[in-house]
Formats: C-alpha cells, sequence, structure tokens
C-alpha cells in the first residue's frame, strides 16, 4: 500500500498540539488499531489544524473588532464611507482558496488512497474475506473459506488485510468498527465491500451507524482481533456448533426482527449463501418464497447474474486503483 | 368508511399524548373561547385570514414557526432526556417506536415548519419594502401559499393525536419508509404533510423571484438592491429549482407505498440509492435556502448598527450567487459511504470545500464592516457577532465531514448532528432572531426590549455550546445519531451535559416569549414614531413603522446602494408636496384559506385511505380554484384623499413627538 507518510508525519505533529483541544485522546477515533484509522486520524487532526489558520484570526478578529469600534469609544477611527479596499478584498480571497486548494489535493488523495474498496497489500499474509450482512437487526458474518457464520460477533487474525464483503437482507445499514477506520454502506442487492486491517490485538465494538429501524440501537457487535493461533481455535470453535446455517429456510428464521441479538455460531453454511441472498434481490423473488431450486433463480444462474449485474463497487475499486497507481492521471 | 382510520388510532395508552392532548384541546378551546367572547373572529378572518398584504403574510409566518418552534422544541427536550437517562442497558423513558417518532418529527418540524416559515416570513415582511414595491407580484398565491403552509403544519400535529408519525429520519430513506418496512401511517404523514407544504413553498420562491425581478422601484438596478434582497433572490432561485426534486421524489415514494411500484424498493428493479441521491439533490440546496437570507439579515443587521457602508457589497453579491451555483454539486457528501468510487467521491468532496470559499469572504466582508465603524451592540448585533463565530467553527467541521476519507468515520456519527446544528441554529436561528429583532418595529410599530432579547441571545449562545459540545466529542468514541439506547456508560456524562445545554436553549426561548410580553406591555414606551429607530439604510426604514398597507404613499426613487442613508445625509428636510394619487391595490381573498382547508381534508383521506373524503378534498380544492379563477373582481383603488388622510396623520404623530 502507497503509505501516505506526509500528512500522516504533519499529523503527528499537530496531533501533539491538539490532543488536549480534542479531550478525546483516548477515543475510537483517536486512538485507532490500524493503518486505515491512523491515516484517518491524522487527516481529521491535520484538516483541523489547516483550518484554525482562518478560524482563530476570524473569531479573535470577531471579538476584538466588535470590542474596539463599539460606539462608546470614540478614540477608534470611524470612516461610514469605506466600504472597499483592493488589498483587503484579494487577502480575504486568496487565504480561503490557498487553504482549500491545499485541502482539496489532500482529499483528492486521501479519496484514492483510502478507498474502502482498494485492497490492502500486504505482502505475507494472504487476505481474509469476510461477509456481512445487515439484517433486522443484528449482523450477519460468513467465512466463505472456513466454512462457518456467526451472528454479532466476528474475529479475524491482526495484521492480516480483511476484506469485508458488505449487503443487507433488509433496509439500509452501515458497517462500522470506529478503531479500525472507514465504514461502508450495507444495501440490499449490492455488493459493497470495505477493506480493513488491525495491527493490534484486542476487542473493538462495532455496530451500524445508519439507522434502519426499531430495534437499531441493538444492531452492535464485537470484533475481536486475535493472533493467527487463536483465530484458528476460535473457527475450530464455532465448527463445533450443533447449528448451521442454510439459504433460504435458514435464512428466513434468522432475518426475523431481534434486537441485541445474542451471539450464535453456525458451523456450516449454504455454499454461496451470500452471493444468493445478494441476487435475490435482482430477480425479484422473495426468500421467504424463494426455494433452492426454484427456475427464476438457480444458484448457478443467480451467481452469475450477480458477477455480471451488480459488480460496480468492484469494478470501480480497481479503476481507482489503476488510476491512483499512473500518478499522472 | 373510514379507510384504516379506526378508534386504534387515538393513542389513548399513552400518558404523554393524552396530557399534552388534554392541554392542547383546553388551550384551544380557550383561545376560540376568548376569539368568540372578544367578538374577535370577524377582526380575524378579514384583517388576517384572508389578507393577501405581505406584511401580515409574515407576521402570520412568523407566529405559525415560533408556535411550531415550541413543539420542535419539546421533542427535542424529550431526545436530551432519553438519551441522558438510557446509557449502560437502562431502557430510558421512551420505547423506540416513541422515540424515533420524536427524532424524525423534530428533524421535519424544524426544517419544514419553523426554520423554512421564518425564512419566507421575514422575505414576506421585508422583500417588497426593500425594493420600493406595494406588495408582491402575485399577491392571492402568497396567501395561498401561506394557509398550505399552515394546513401542512396542522396535519403534522393531528399525527401526534390520531396514528403515528414516521419513525424513518427526517428525509425517510427508503427501503425503511417503503410499504415493507414502514406499514404505518407515519410515513403517509410524512409524504402528505411534505407535498402539501411543498406547493406553497414552490409557489413562494416562484412568486418572490418574480417579485425582485419585476417589481423594484425605479433606480433600484440588480447591484443596488439590499444584500437581503441578493441573498432573498437567490435563495429563491434555489427554491425554484430544487423543490421539483422533492415533489417528485416523494410523489415517487407516494407510489411505491400506495399503488405498489418499485422505484425505491429492494427488490423488482427499485434503487434505493437513487432514493438517497434525489432526496439529498433537493436537500443539500435546502440548506442553502435557509441560510442565505440569514446571511443577508446579518449584512443588513452589521451595516446599519456599525454605521458604516457594508464592506465589499459587490463580493458579497458574486459570493451569494457562487454559493447559490455551488449548492447543486455538492449533495454527494451526504454519502459519501454509500460506496461510489474514489474519483467521484473526491470530485464532491472539494466541490463542498469550494463552498467554504465564498463563505470564508463573506466571514471577512462583515468583520471588515465593523473595523473603522461604530458598532452598536445591540441584540441583533450581538445575534451577528455570536453567529459569526459559532458558524466559523460549524464551517469549519463541516469541511472536514467534506474529505471523504475523514467522512468514513465521521459519517452517521453524533459529529454530523454537532456540525449542521452548529450551522443551523449558529446559522440560521441566530439569523432569524437577530432578524425579528431587526424589523419588528417595522412590522408592529414599538421596537422588542433588548434586556431580554440579550438575555435570550447568551442562553442561545451558551446553551448551544454546552449542548453540542459533548456530541463532537462522542463521536469520536463511536457515537452514532439516532440511538434510542447505547450500552456504553461512560457516555452517559456527556449525554447529561448535553441535557443541561438544552435547558439553557430553552431557558433562552422563554427570555424570547418574555421579551415579546414585556414589549407588548411596554410599547407606548417602546414606540417608534419615526419609522426609522436604528437610523437604517435601505427603503423599508423609510416608510412609517407599522408600514401602510400600501408601503410607500410615493414609489421611491433609488440613486445608489443604501439609498436612503445617502438621502438622509444629503438633505434633513424633504419637500414632498407631490400631490398623491390613487393606489391600485389587491382585494383580500377568500380562496385561500379555503383551498387550502380541502387540501388538508385531502391530505388526511389519503393518509388513512379514505378515498371519498380524498375525493372530496381534490374536487374542493379544484372547484375553489376554479372560483378564484373566473372571480374578475380582484383588485381596487385605494383613493389619493385616503392616503393623504393617511399620510398626514403620520405626518402629524412625527411632529407631535419631535
Amino acid at each position: 500500500m502507497q503509505q501516505p507518510s506526509y500528512w500522516r508525519r504533519t499529523g503527528t505533529l499537530v496531533l501533539i498540539a491538539l490532543c488536549l483541544l480534542l479531550a478525546g485522546c483516548s477515543s475510537a477515533l483517536m486512538d485507532p488499531k490500524g493503518v486505515i484509522g491512523e491515516t484517518q486520524r491524522s487527516l481529521i487532526l491535520s484538516s483541523f489544524g489547516l483550518m484554525l489558520i482562518v478560524v482563530i484570526p476570524v473569531i479573535v478578529m470577531t471579538i476584538v473588532f466588535g470590542w474596539y469600534y463599539r460606539r462608546s469609544n470614540t478614540m477608534a477611527e470611524y470612516l461610514p464611507d469605506w466600504a472597499h479596499s483592493n488589498w483587503i478584498e484579494a487577502i480575504v480571497w486568496l487565504v480561503p482558496v490557498v487553504i482549500v486548494a491545499i485541502l482539496g489535493m489532500i482529499a483528492w488523495k486521501s479519496s484514492h488512497d483510502l478507498d474502502p474498496h482498494r485492497a490492502l497489500e500486504n505482502e505475507e499474509v494472504a487476505e481474509l474475506e469476510i461477509q456481512a450482512v445487515a439484517l433486522d437487526w443484528k449482523w450477519l458474518f460468513i467465512y466463505p473459506e472456513q466454512g462457518i457464520a456467526t451472528v454479532n460477533e466476528v474475529a479475524f487474525p491482526v495484521d492480516t488485510p480483511v476484506r469485508f464483503r458488505v449487503s443487507s437482507g433488509s433496509v439500509m445499514n452501515s458497517f462500522f468498527i470506529p478503531q479500525l477506520g472507514s465504514q461502508i454502506y450495507a444495501m440490499a442487492g449490492m455488493d459493497n465491500d470495505v477493506y480493513l486491517e488491525s495491527n493490534e490485538i484486542g476487542t473493538y465494538s462495532g455496530r451500524s451507524t445508519n439507522y434502519s429501524g426499531a430495534g437499531f440501537s441493538g444492531m452492535v457487535f464485537d470484533a475481536h482481533v486475535t493472533s493467527e493461533a487463536d483465530f484458528e481455535a476460535w473457527v475450530a470453535e464455532v465448527a463445533q456448533s450443533p447449528d448451521t446455517l442454510t439459504y433460504p429456510e435458514g435464512y428466513s428464521e434468522l432475518a426475523e426482527r431481534s434486537s441485541f441479538h445474542p451471539v450464535e455460531y453456525f458451523s456450516d453454511v449454504t455454499p454461496e449463501f451470500y452471493e444468493r441472498l445478494v441476487s435475490s434481490f435482482h430477480t425479484g423473488s422473495d426468500p421467504d418464497t424463494d426455494t433452492q431450486d426454484a427456475p427464476r433463480a438457480p444458484a448457478v444462474d443467480s451467481n452469475e447474474a450477480y458477477q455480471t449485474t451488480d459488480n460496480q463497487a468492484d469494478g470501480e475499486a480497481e479503476d481507482g486503483q489503476a488510476v491512483s497507481n499512473e500518478a499522472g492521471e | 368508511m373510514f379507510g384504516k382510520l379506526s378508534l386504534e388510532a387515538f393513542p389513548l395508552h399513552e400518558p404523554i399524548l393524552v396530557i399534552s392532548a388534554i392541554v392542547g384541546i383546553i388551550g384551544g378551546a380557550a383561545l376560540l373561547g376568548a376569539l368568540t367572547y372578544f367578538r374577535k373572529w370577524g377582526w380575524l378572518w378579514n384583517e388576517w385570514f384572508t389578507s393577501v398584504d405581505h406584511k401580515k403574510l409574515g407576521i402570520m409566518y412568523f407566529i405559525a414557526a415560533l408556535i411550531m418552534l415550541l413543539r420542535g422544541f419539546a421533542d427535542a427536550l424529550m431526545m436530551r432526556t432519553q438519551q441522558a437517562i438510557a446509557a449502560g442497558g437502562s431502557a430510558g423513558i421512551l420505547p423506540p417506536d416513541h422515540y424515533d417518532q420524536i427524532f424524525t418529527a423534530h428533524g421535519v418540524i424544524m426544517i419544514f415548519f419553523v426554520a423554512m416559515p421564518m425564512v419566507i416570513g421575514l422575505m414576506n415582511l421585508v422583500v417588497p419594502l426593500q425594493i420600493g414595491a406595494r406588495d408582491v407580484a402575485f399577491p392571492f398565491l402568497n396567501n395561498l401559499s401561506f394557509w398550505l403552509f399552515a394546513v401542512s403544519a396542522v396535519l403534522i400535529n393531528i399525527s401526534l393525536f390520531v396514528g403515528e408519525f414516521a419513525t424513518t429520519g427526517w428525509l425517510a430513506y427508503a427501503p425503511l419508509s417503503g410499504i415493507e418496512y414502514s406499514p404505518g401511517v407515519g410515513v403517509d404523514y410524512w409524504i402528505w404533510a411534505l407535498q402539501i407544504s411543498g406547493v406553497g413553498t414552490t409557489l413562494t420562491g416562484i412568486n418572490f423571484f418574480v417579485t425582485i425581478l419585476k417589481m423594484r422601484t425605479k433606480g433600484m438596478t440588480l447591484f443596488r438592491m439590499p444584500i437581503f434582497t441578493w441573498t432573498a433572490l437567490c435563495s429563491n432561485v434555489i427554491i425554484i429549482a430544487s423543490f421539483p426534486i422533492l415533489t417528485a421524489t416523494v410523489a415517487m415514494l407516494t407510489l411505491d407505498r400506495y399503488l405498489g411500484m418499485n422505484f425505491f424498493t429492494n427488490d423488482m428493479g427499485g434503487n434505493v440509492m437513487m432514493y438517497v441521491n434525489l432526496i439529498w439533490a433537493w436537500g443539500h440546496p435546502e440548506v442553502y435556502i435557509l441560510i442565505l437570507p440569514a446571511f443577508g439579515v446579518f449584512s443588513e443587521v452589521i451595516a446599519t448598527f456599525a454605521r458604516k457602508r457594508l464592506f465589499g457589497y459587490h463580493t458579497m453579491v458574486w459570493a451569494t450567487i457562487a454559493i447559490t451555483v455551488l449548492s447543486f454539486i455538492v449533495w454527494l457528501h451526504h454519502f459519501f459511504t454509500m460506496g461510489a468510487g474514489a474519483n467521484v467521491n473526491a470530485f464532491f468532496g472539494i466541490m463542498t470545500m469550494i463552498i467554504a470559499i465564498p463563505t470564508g469572504v463573506k466571514v471577512f466582508n462583515w468583520i471588515f464592516t465593523i473595523f473603522r465603524g461604530r458598532l452598536e451592540l445591540t441584540s441583533p448585533v450581538l445575534w451577528t457577532l455570536g453567529f459569526i463565530i459559532t458558524f466559523t467553527i460549524g464551517g469549519m467541521t463541516g469541511v472536514m465531514l467534506a474529505l471523504p476519507a475523514a467522512n468514513f468515520v465521521l459519517h452517521n456519527s453524533l459529529f454530523v448532528i454537532a456540525h449542521f446544528h452548529n450551522v443551523i441554529i449558529g446559522g440560521v436561528v441566530f439569523g432569524m432572531m437577530a432578524g425579528l429583532t431587526y424589523w419588528f418595529p417595522k412590522a408592529f410599530g414599538f421596537v422588542l426590549d433588548e434586556k431580554w432579547g440579550k438575555r435570550a441571545f447568551w442562553c442561545w449562545l451558551i446553551g448551544f455550546y454546552v449542548a453540542f459540545i459533548p456530541p463532537y466529542i462522542l463521536s469520536f468514541y463511536g457515537a452514532v445519531r439516532r440511538m434510542q439506547s447505547y450500552p456504553n456508560a461512560e457516555w452517559q456524562p456527556y449525554m447529561i451535559i448535553a441535557f443541561i445545554g438544552a435547558l439553557i436553549i430553552a431557558a433562552g426561548i422563554a427570555c424570547t416569549l418574555i421579551q415579546v410580553v414585556v414589549s407588548v406591555r411596554n410599547r407606548k414606551a417602546y414606540e417608534d414614531v419615526t419609522g426609522d429607530p436604528w437610523d437604517g439604510r435601505t427603503l423599508e426604514w423609510s416608510t412609517s413603522s407599522p408600514a401602510p398597507f400600501y408601503n410607500f404613499a410615493h414609489l421611491p426613487v433609488v440613486g445608489d446602494i443604501d439609498s436612503f442613508w445617502t438621502q438622509k445625509q444629503r438633505s434633513n428636510e424633504q419637500a414632498e408636496n407631490t400631490p398623491y394619487t390613487d393606489i391600485h391595490m389587491p382585494k383580500n381573498t377568500t380562496a385561500g384559506p379555503i383551498i387550502s382547508v380541502f387540501a388538508l381534508i385531502f391530505g388526511f383521506a389519503m393518509v388513512w385511505h379514505i378515498w371519498w373524503l380524498a375525493a372530496f378534498g381534490a374536487v374542493g380544492m379544484l372547484v375553489s380554484f376554479l372560483g378564484r379563477v373566473f372571480n374578475d373582481d380582484i383588485d381596487y383603488y385605494v383613493p389619493a384623499a385616503e392616503v393623504e388622510r393617511i399620510e398626514r396623520a403620520h405626518q402629524q404623530r412625527v411632529e407631535a413627538q419631535a
């Protein structure tokens, strides 16, 4: 991954200066546990610092001028018809223009560097794919490689890039683990994704940030970042579970409304569960009435449909990557 | 017979609602009784309800907005109470269903039924006077706009006691607002309240756009218009261009809900992302509809009370125009996290930041208007200074949100809540309070009490910071918007501080109410006979206070910006010997209130699927509208003698006081 180190360095400096102001040094966003979150912290702090160049003078000038040019102060200069000055006009346009130009460049670069669809490069470890599905009102996590699934608990090894493929079986939600960085919307029929990586072992809370109905407040989960060995052990534990998750029957049952849903483990998942769920919204079929071998949504075909019709998110990610690799663009 | 309406729709099991219903009924009965007892019905109907006088409509907008402010603020207090309690596993006092209605209603009411009518009310009161016109271009439409707004406000309040309101958030994102996920009538109340008031707003936009372009007095070129009129013009351009998007989007949602169509459903080819795009393609311009006139108010207030010409008038105008254009190409910054590509996000992020440039220039221009001026620290000035500081901070957090990569962690968090309250309270509310205090004497003929005005200001300012710094901090801990409860007990102290802030703001609102009462009681002492209590600069101060219904006996002639100011500087004695002439004026109209009552019946019937009543309402609207269309008796002439009598009386009062 391209290291956006130049503003990380400035950001770190600003961080020291402004940490007190934010009163939240130990907060989730100010104490990130992954490279994405760290970059975002620097970005927030450096943009904050840059804008203080304008904001502080404005506040000071407002108070000072307001007081000094008060009516009772007859010592102050009074020019009732003075309403134009090329110098002042030039400065008041130029300063915001320069700051916005700098911020604009930062915005452009950081948008590409931190594009959620962009794969995190890590030569040592292979990427892990986890599929996250927002339901009313819980998170279903599917591990396609391990063939397991969980509800309201997700685990992955430390220092491993994780590709979360995010979709919804219900209304719009947003998948967010604050201490790791970027969130992304979960939408029915859409195969969205966000790449995250944690470089510290720990348990971080995650949730939906996009209001989705009465049980929204309970749409929280824990993300366990573990060592490689602990992750294997966790997968083995989930694989011991007597419960399995089938599509569409088991899914329909799970999709029933519940909030603060307890953690559940499923030792086995119907193959291509995620793909079939996503494509079920493309054919107009209802998961409740859809049977596994329904002619209008056969497993293989629907997967193909999903591959061809709804891979925009992926396509854009690749485009974005291609663009940012050729810095000239 | 009654569609979906049954006795179960009345929330008799909810003590809060039953009590407010009883209080409402008693209060309403007392009001109606008093009106009957004092025989004021005829006066109310003839002088106010059917009036096409833009000044009276402006006052009615403001009264309605203040009433709705109390309702919207009661919602805010309940939300703050709930969040101050519901920590660490506690359920708080409001169940999710009720809490969700409250935050939805709070947003809808504060934007559509408080901020919008205040802004439109102020435009009504001021714009025709500032451009030297006798009324707006379409006086009947102006009355109709008001009543369509008023009945929508009634409809939204009916939802409190009959049925329920939407539990979807103020923009009713699909598919949550679709029939599958929101089968109740809540979203339907939202739909019809917005559609009916939206028609009114669109008509207002057209009305004022034409008024400003076609009805300026002699000599007032575009670049001699007062800044408030400029901002009103731009605001109305945005209304005309953006409100049809809202109307169409909500209409499509209506088709989904009523006729089973699939514009915004999850499946069958519906596209929820399209809904989000469309609603924000209206929603972002909407915030500029609100803030631009507030900018105009500050420009007028600061120039008047600094006794100095506004610094950089042309810059101000061009900055306003730039904001108008840019407001239409930034909407995607409300959902960077939807997953668009980096190029798209970067484009909208940068466009958003560019808006900060003209806005920043405006801020500097206000500051340099104070520079080398003689600033009188009246309450409108305090609101302005408080605005400059607060709004600048809000602008800064806005630019942080506009960085797509930073937005990925700030989106949907309390940071967003704190940011937009920062700009809407610090900008729109402060602006409307400044405007209310500033133009109040023009509307009523006496000034508002300064002491209570300043108290209101300090309560609002301090209350704002106490209420909204905690959410800024909490957003860094991962607190998100619209939480009915949260497991994190360590957030509770911040939520309690925010609740205290809300109480301080409540004290500010109370101060404003006391201010009005005190001022009315002392109206003799606070009387403004001259019509120019602040030594003003623009035309509205050249006529008496309250302005006569025809505004100007002789239409003024304008020679430059701040024409009235220069006129005053040049000659103190004005020999007004030009003879008075007959004045052509529009007649009052009963069509506005009647059409709107049918619209209310139609909306209510549509909400509850009472089709025969809906048909009745629709036919009623059409027939009463046609009745108006074929009515030729809509105008009259005020005889010159009558004008002379009114003007003489005014002069005698001025002389008596001098």
